[in-house]
């Protein structure tokens, strides 16, 4: 491998991985906000031990993406010095704004929730961590406008070999962005949802295991306590069954928001980046039909060994255009027209090292991009589809005591990560040879391009792209690790571990705590410098 | 003089100045974490002290680099590509410090807090050290080619000047930290961390003194020499107030240190914002490595009320925790929940 090809691996590995972080937070985070909202209004305190129990997870998990993201805008400037000249212009903007508009909010009133329980009145309190989801919304709002210009340059004009913004305008309500926004938000809350229904299975299970629900001769739910174990009284039932039926509704709900976004996407790409569409498909030939499975050699970068398999006519060109008859381009029909447009051959150009004066291959890597396309919807559809069919199997209050649906619900958590990450594969792999894809309206600005090969810095050696490949690889293992097996720690001890006050205090003395009188919260009376403590 | 590139260059100085304030004491606060606090207990004193604030401190680097890839695109390109491994050291240091502060009480054993002391102590220092030594070197100069790349090799940026801000930021950290502790502390915390301040002073802030010297001696003109020596005055102050028992007099007095000694540094390098050791025609100005004038326009727009509002609600997050903390706040060991857990983790499923 060469620098180019590990400096995109780290890119991939990092950049995948962060956005495991990424979608959770933001989902969770919102989920998290209504069940304290729910809690300020009406005091229930099965509300408040929601908000406990999802809002640690929820903090386990917003560090290791605080942690990773910074990662993510070094090493634009490390790995990729000739991307961030040629880019700087117009794309340093959307992160800079992304670290003062939005991050800086985000930290900020999050640090205040954290530890704000006892110094801030209730609903400043609660403001707080609104304040805080709102700012990862427009954290993402902002880097998905730095990444959709790179799908989609608009608002800037080539002056000294450099694309130069003109149109901020433009730039920050570019088409690509304003459908992927709200595709990554559902694709978010999408993880939440699952993240709520599987764990908030697993303990419903638990409590019928143990014996403390029962199903009466109606099949309907007979909540118990029991005796010996703070906290898990009648209130707990109601805190994962209400966790459930939210987090099925979540995910329902937003997988119906990807596939109304990923269809403005789809005849967007299909206009923007149409080898994009054509590789999803795997598409060689032109046609209407939409591919649900195709064989041969995908890999082999060669039209002649792939044979679709099972084709449904109309379909494709329904995805593309709206219609039912438009011929969508397939590879052969596209490939010469790239050629004509871009070139045939990189330029003689010491920016391209070693690769100056190669043939360019203008289509993706098939196997990725076909796969990855179905990887995202089917595990999506999946998500939704158990998340309606749990919904009915616990219509009666609870869940059946099978161990093997336990287990389902819970592994079913990683479908809607698999489904994000899926999809960005998709969409940036598709992207290449390009990083910063042509657009080929005909306003103009079509020359504004840049080839993956082009951007790699040109300083950097081999051995140090490879030193921090290995590093970063391995740091992440080691604390992806971590973060699991905490996480694992927390769900199995249920709300009590997040609310150690069930344990320490008779419980009824806290859960009386309504959002008026000052809060809840352990600690001596009068104690309140530290209401939360690291 | 171009306007927007020196308002630019003005407010990066002023975001790498916010943020070695403002994480300047909670990096300290990590170093001294092994160096200072005797106990499980004080080190959450010491940890609680910068618990609700640190994250927030920490996006003033992001800013800043941020800041740097909109408004002046070439200079974030070279310095960053240019010091490679630094910059994997403090973003590995930044990763498990950060990961630390919030794993170190999720279980309730002496080895993992152990482990995770040290995370945050070496964490602490690596980040200060490397944030330090790249500092510096955007003010002394990289080994840059004509396109702005970095000659010589994975280790070509390596200089005394690199040893010199590392250790200026490090040390620096620590007495800035020493004086938050004595001011957001009580108890014997707060008499220890003042009794400390007052003996290294002099010390922990020779080598910030040495670069901000040794820069004025390559670039000085007289008004930035005399900022240096106004930062000695407020230096001389902290200590003076220090002994006196006046802490946030002190802590106030090492913050203009900071802000005057940085703004003598960038005013005296002012308009290069990276020269190239190799040849003084590829130094990278406030001209030829920025951005154009309708980004920075824009920029400025922004960060004209963003940055003010953003310093307002950081402040407001300082009113909200001003209470000292002392070991007689930390409650119990965050023990976890003897009984479910137990029942928890011996059965499976």
């Amino acid at each position: 491998m060469d620098a180019l090809e590990i400096a995109r691996w780290q890119f991939g590995i990092t950049t995948v991985y962060h956005f495991m972080m990424v979608p959770l937070t933001i989902g969770l985070g919102l989920v998290v906000a209504v069940m304290q909202t729910a809690w300020h209004r009406t005091g229930n305190p099965e509300y408040l031990r929601m908000t406990k129990f999802w809002g640690k997870l929820f903090l386990i998990n917003f560090i290791m993406g605080v942690a990773t993201g910074i990662v993510q805008e070094f090493q634009f400037g490390m790995a990729w010095s000739e991307y961030s000249r040629f880019v700087g212009d117009v794309f340093g903007a959307p992160l800079a704004l992304e670290a003062l508009l939005a991050f800086f909010v985000e930290s900020t009133f999050l640090g205040l929730w954290i530890f704000g329980w006892k110094q801030l009145k209730p609903g400043i309190h609660l403001a707080c961590l609104w304040i805080a989801v709102i700012g990862s919304i427009f954290s993402a709002y902002f880097i998905i406008v730095a990444n959709s210009w790179m799908q989609h340059p608009v608002g800037v004009e080539m002056i000294d070999g450099r694309p130069v913004m003109t149109d901020a305008w433009a730039v920050f309500t570019n088409n690509t962005a304003l459908v992927a926004v709200p595709h990554t938000l559902f694709g978010a809350l999408a993880v939440a949802g699952g993240f709520l229904l599987g764990i908030a299975w697993y303990h419903l299970w638990r409590r019928r295991r143990d014996g403390v629900d029962t199903v009466g001769a109606d099949g309907k739910v007979i909540p118990g306590e029991s005796a010996d174990i703070p906290g898990r009284d009648r209130d707990d039932h109601k805190v994962w069954l209400r966790s459930l039926r939210i987090g099925a509704v979540v995910a329902m709900i937003s997988f119906a928001g990807t596939a109304l976004t990923g269809d403005l996407q789809g005849k967007l790409m299909f206009e923007q980046q149409p080898m994009k569409m054509a590789a999803a498909e795997a598409a060689c030939h032109d046609g209407t039909g939409f591919s649900v499975l195709s064989i041969g050699n995908l890999g082999s970068q060669n039209c002649d060994d792939i044979v679709a398999l099972i084709e449904v006519p109309g379909i494709l060109s329904y995805l593309a255009k709206g219609d039912f008859t438009t011929e969508v381009q397939g590879v052969n029909s596209l490939l010469p027209q790239y050629k004509e447009a871009y070139g045939t051959h990189l330029p003689d150009n010491p920016i391209y090292g070693e690769r100056a004066g190669q043939e360019i291959d203008y289509l993706p890597v098939m196997e990725v991009t076909y796969w990855g396309f179905r990887m995202m919807i089917g595990f999506g559809g999946l998500a939704a589809l158990a998340a309606l069919v749990a919904l009915w199997i616990t219509r009666k209050g609870t869940v059946p005591e099978s161990r093997w649906l336990m287990r389902l619900a819970v592994f079913g958590i990683l479908a809607p990560f698999g489904a994000n990450a899926a999809g960005w594969i998709f969409t940036e792999m598709g992207r290449q040879p390009f990083v910063v894809a042509p657009n080929p309206d005909p306003s103009g600005i079509d020359q504004v391009f840049m080839f993956t090969a082009a951007a790699v810095s040109p300083g950097v050696s081999a051995g140090e792209l490879l030193a921090s490949l290995v590093t970063l690889t391995a740091v992440y293992a080691v604390l992806l690790v971590v973060e699991v097996k905490l996480l694992v720690k927390y769900i199995r001890g249920g709300v009590v571990s997040a609310m150690p006050e069930l344990v320490h205090a008779p419980a009824d003395e806290n859960e009386d705590a309504t959002p008026g009188s000052g809060g809840p919260g352990g600690g001596k009376p009068g104690d309140d410098v530290l209401a939360f403590a690291y | 003089m171009e306007l927007l590139p020196t308002v630019w260059f003005i407010a990066i100085a002023v975001l790498w100045t916010g943020y070695l304030f403002l994480e300047g004491f909670d990096l300290g606060v990590g170093m001294l974490m092994k160096l200072f606090a005797r106990n499980n207990t004080e080190r959450r004193v010491l940890l609680n002290t910068i618990g609700p604030v640190w994250d927030g401190n920490e996006v003033w680097l992001l800013t800043a680099g941020g800041a740097t890839f909109a408004a002046f695109p070439l200079w974030y390109a070279s310095l960053f590509s240019a010091l490679y491994l630094p910059l994997l050291v403090v973003l590995v240091a930044l990763i498990f410090r950060a990961v630390a502060f919030e794993y170190r009480g999720k279980v309730d054993t002496d080895r993992w807090r152990a482990r995770w002391d040290w995370a945050i102590a070496l964490g602490s220092f690596f980040a200060a050290f490397g944030v330090g030594a790249a500092l510096a070197l955007t003010t002394t100069g990289l080994p840059l080619n004509a396109n702005g790349d970095r000659e010589g090799g994975p280790l070509a940026w390596f200089s005394g000047y690199a040893v010199l801000g590392g250790l200026a930021v490090v040390g620096f950290s620590l007495i800035h930290a020493l004086a938050f502790l004595a001011l957001k502390t009580d108890g014997d915390v707060r008499h220890r961390a003042r009794t400390w301040f007052v003996r290294l002073l002099p010390v922990l802030l020779l080598p910030i003194a040495g670069w901000a010297l040794s820069i004025q001696f390559l670039e000085g003109k007289p008004w930035t020499w005399a900022l240096v020596l106004v930062a000695v005055a407020a230096a001389a102050a902290a200590w003076v107030w220090a002994r006196r028992g006046a802490e946030g007099k002190a802590f106030s007095a090492l913050g203009a240190f900071l802000a005057l000694g940085s703004a003598s540094i960038f005013a005296a390098v002012f308009p290069v914002v990276l020269p190239s050791t190799l040849n003084e025609a590829y130094d990278l100005t406030i001209s030829n490595a920025s951005s154009s004038d309708y980004t920075l326009g824009l920029m400025s727009i922004v960060a004209a009320f963003g940055l003010p509002l953003v310093i307002a609600y950081q402040a407001w997050t300082y009113w909200v925790f001003r209470r000292r903390v002392s070991a007689a706040h930390i409650p119990e060991a965050h023990s976890f929940l003897p009984a479910i857990a137990a029942r928890a983790f011996t059965t499976k499923g």
